[in-house]
C-alpha cells in the first residue's frame, strides 16, 4: 500500500483527536492518585483520595447501582413485551406510540424533569424517595431497551417461529417465553447493558429530581467537582471509570460479535 | 374482561385497518393478549410523560402572562440572545465534529496499520461519559491546572485558560460528539463500495470530485443522523455547562437559573417546552430526510 503525505496527514489528525480524548482521561486518573496535583507527580502516589471518596460517597454510588438495577428490571418487564407488540403489529397506532415513547430521548432531560416536578412534586413521600429518580431513569432508558429488542425481533423470522410453535400446540405464553424471548436474547442483552450504563451516568434529569438524601453517583460527582479539591474530584472520576469500563467493554464485545454473525450470514447467502 | 373486548371491537372497525388491536396476525397472540402486553408501557408513558407534559403546558397558560409566555423566548432580550448563542454553538459543534470525524473515520476504515483498532477503541472511549465527567475532562484540558495551560505557559510564558466559558462548552460537546459521529461514519464507510470509487477514478475524476460525488453521498445518512444527535445534545444538555460554570448563557442554563434561583416556574416551563419542541423538530425533520434509520442507540446524556 502506498504511504504518501495524505496517509500521514490523516494519521496525524486521527492521533491528535485521540490525544484530545485520552489525555484528559489519563490526567484525571493520575490526579486521583497523586498526593498533590499542584506539585505534580513528583509529590508521590497515594490512595488517600480514593479512600476519602469512598468515605464520603459510598451511599450515592450504591444508590446509583441500585437504581440502575431496578431500572433494568422495570425496562425489561415493560420494554420486551412492548417491543414484541411494536414489531408484530406494525401500524398507525403502534408507530404513533413508538414516536411518543422515543420523545423523552429527544426532549432535554431538564424539561422532562421540570414536568415531573410540576406534576408529582407535591406528593411528598414519592418526591423524596429514590423512586422519583427511578421514574426519570425509566422514561429516559425505556426507548433504548425497546429499540434494541425490536431491532433483533424484526430481523428474525418471528412469524415462522411462532407458527411452528403454535402448530406443535404451544399456547401464547409458552411461545412467548420459550421461543420469542430466547431468540431475542442478543437484543435484550445489548439493551440491558445500555440501560444500566445510561442509568449509572444520568445527570440531566437526576440533578433536578434528587434530594439531599437521594444523591446518585453523577450528582455526587458534580458536588465533588464544585466543592472538593481537584484530587477528590479526580479520584471520584477514577472510581466512575472503573465502574463503567466493564460495561463498555461488554457492549463493544457484543456489538463485534453481532457484526461478525451478520457478516457470516451475508457470506452464507452469497455462496448460495 | 368485557371492557377489554369492547375496546377491541370499538377499535377494529374497518376505518382503522392498521390498528394495533385489529385482525389477529397468524401466530401472534390474540388482541386481548397484545393489549395486555402493551399495558405497562402505555401506563408508564401516560402517567409519567403525557400527563406531566399536559400539566406543564397548562401551568404555563395559567401563569401571569398566559399563553403569551411561550413567546417570551423571542421577546425577552436575554432569552433570545441565549437562544441564538445556543443555536450557533450547537451548529458549530455539529459541523466541526462531522468534518473531523469524516476524515478520521474514513481513514480508519480504509487503512490497515498497527494500532488501528486501538485508535478506534480510544476514540470511542467517552461514549458513556455523563455530561459532568465531560465537563471535568474539559477542565483537565483547558482549566487552570490543564494541559493546554501548562504547555502554553512553557512555550509562550502565558497560561491559556478557556474552560470556564462558552469555548469550554464547545470543547466539551465536541468531546461528547466525536465517539458518536466516528462510529456512524465508520459504519457507513464500511458499506461503501470501493469499486464505485475506482470506476470514478478510472473515468478521470479528480479526488475532490470522487469525495463530493461518490464518498459523501454514501456517508450522508450516517452523517445526518449522528449530526442530529450531536445537535440535539448540544441544545439540551446541562451537565457539562453545570460543571464548567453556572453563568454560561446557554438555554438549558437559563432555564435552570429561572427555575431554581428566580423560582420563575411558568417561564422556565415555557422555555423548556420551546427548547424541547425545537430539538424534536430538528430530529423529526432529519428522520424524515434519511428515512427511519436514525438510531437512538449511540446517544447518552451530556
Amino acid at each position: 500500500m502506498r504511504r504518501n503525505w495524505k496517509f500521514y496527514s490523516q494519521l496525524g489528525l486521527t492521533i491528535v483527536l485521540c490525544l484530545f480524548i485520552v489525555v484528559p482521561v489519563v490526567m484525571s486518573a493520575l490526579a486521583g492518585v497523586t498526593v498533590n496535583v499542584f506539585q505534580g507527580l513528583s509529590s508521590g502516589f497515594t490512595l488517600r483520595w480514593i479512600i476519602e471518596v469512598l468515605d464520603l460517597y459510598t451511599d450515592s454510588i450504591l444508590l446509583s447501582l441500585w437504581i440502575a438495577l431496578v431500572c433494568l428490571v422495570v425496562t425489561l418487564v415493560v420494554g420486551v413485551p412492548l417491543a414484541y407488540v411494536l414489531v408484530r403489529r406494525p401500524g398507525r397506532w403502534t408507530r404513533l406510540f413508538e414516536e411518543l415513547l422515543t420523545l423523552p430521548v429527544a426532549i432535554p432531560g431538564l424539561a422532562l424533569a421540570l414536568a415531573l416536578l410540576i406534576t408529582y412534586g407535591g406528593v411528598s413521600g414519592y418526591r423524596s424517595s429514590w423512586l422519583f429518580i427511578l421514574t426519570g431513569h425509566v422514561l429516559f432508558t425505556l426507548p433504548f431497551m425497546v429499540r434494541s429488542v425490536a431491532a433483533v425481533m424484526s430481523a428474525m423470522d418471528m412469524k415462522m417461529l411462532e407458527e411452528g410453535a403454535a402448530s406443535l400446540g404451544a399456547g401464547f405464553w409458552r411461545r412467548f417465553f420459550t421461543v420469542i424471548v430466547p431468540n431475542a436474547k442478543p437484543g435484550i442483552l445489548a439493551g440491558a447493558l445500555m440501560v444500566v450504563t445510561l442509568s449509572i451516568g444520568e445527570f440531566n434529569l437526576t440533578w433536578m429530581l434528587h434530594t439531599p438524601l437521594t444523591k446518585t453517583l453523577p450528582v455526587g460527582l458534580a458536588d465533588a467537582y464544585a466543592s472538593m479539591r481537584l484530587e477528590i474530584g479526580s479520584a471520584y472520576t477514577l472510581i466512575f471509570f472503573v465502574l463503567i469500563m466493564p460495561l463498555l467493554i461488554a457492549m463493544q464485545t457484543l456489538a463485534d460479535r453481532g457484526k461478525r454473525a451478520s457478516k457470516r450470514i451475508d457470506t452464507a447467502e452469497d455462496t448460495l | 374482561m368485557s371492557w377489554l373486548s369492547n375496546i377491541k371491537e370499538g377499535r377494529s372497525r374497518p376505518s382503522l385497518p392498521l390498528s394495533v388491536f385489529g385482525r389477529a396476525a397468524p401466530g401472534a397472540g390474540s388482541p386481548v393478549v397484545l393489549a395486555f402486553l402493551m399495558m405497562p408501557g402505555i401506563i408508564v408513558v401516560a402517567a409519567f410523560f403525557l400527563i406531566p407534559l399536559a400539566l406543564v403546558v397548562m401551568r404555563v397558560a395559567d401563569g401571569p402572562d398566559g399563553w403569551a409566555t411561550y413567546f417570551v423566548i423571542l421577546t425577552n432580550g436575554w432569552y433570545f440572545a441565549s437562544l441564538v448563542q445556543t443555536l450557533l454553538m450547537s451548529a458549530g459543534v455539529t459541523l466541526t465534529a462531522l468534518i473531523l470525524c469524516s476524515i478520521c473515520g474514513l481513514f480508519l476504515v480504509r487503512n490497515q496499520f498497527a494500532g488501528r483498532s486501538m485508535l478506534t477503541a480510544l476514540l470511542t472511549l467517552p461514549l458513556s461519559f455523563p455530561g459532568t465527567v465531560v465537563g471535568f475532562m474539559v477542565i483537565m484540558l483547558a482549566g487552570r491546572q490543564g494541559v493546554i495551560g501548562s504547555v502554553s505557559d512553557a512555550i509562550f510564558g502565558e497560561k491559556l485558560v478557556f474552560a470556564y466559558e462558552i469555548s469550554g462548552l464547545f470543547i466539551g460537546y465536541l468531546y461528547f460528539s466525536i465517539p458518536r459521529v466516528i462510529l456512524a461514519v465508520m459504519a457507513s464507510a464500511e458499506k461503501l463500495d470501493p469499486q464505485l470509487e475506482e470506476a470514478a477514478r478510472s473515468l478521470g475524476a479528480p479526488t475532490w470530485r470522487v469525495v463530493k460525488d461518490v464518498i459523501l453521498p454514501g456517508l450522508m445518512p450516517g452523517l445526518i443522523s449522528s449530526g442530529a444527535i450531536c445537535f440535539a445534545t448540544a441544545m439540551g444538555a446541562f451537565g457539562t455547562a453545570f460543571t464548567l460554570a453556572t453563568d454560561i448563557d446557554v438555554l438549558p442554563m437559563v432555564i435552570y437559573t429561572e427555575f431554581t434561583r428566580n423560582a420563575n416556574v411558568a417561564v422556565a416551563a415555557a422555555l423548556s417546552i420551546a427548547l424541547g419542541a425545537m430539538t424534536w423538530v430538528v430530529l423529526f425533520v432529519v428522520r424524515c430526510f434519511v428515512g427511519n434509520s436514525t438510531d437512538v442507540a449511540p446517544r447518552g446524556g451530556a
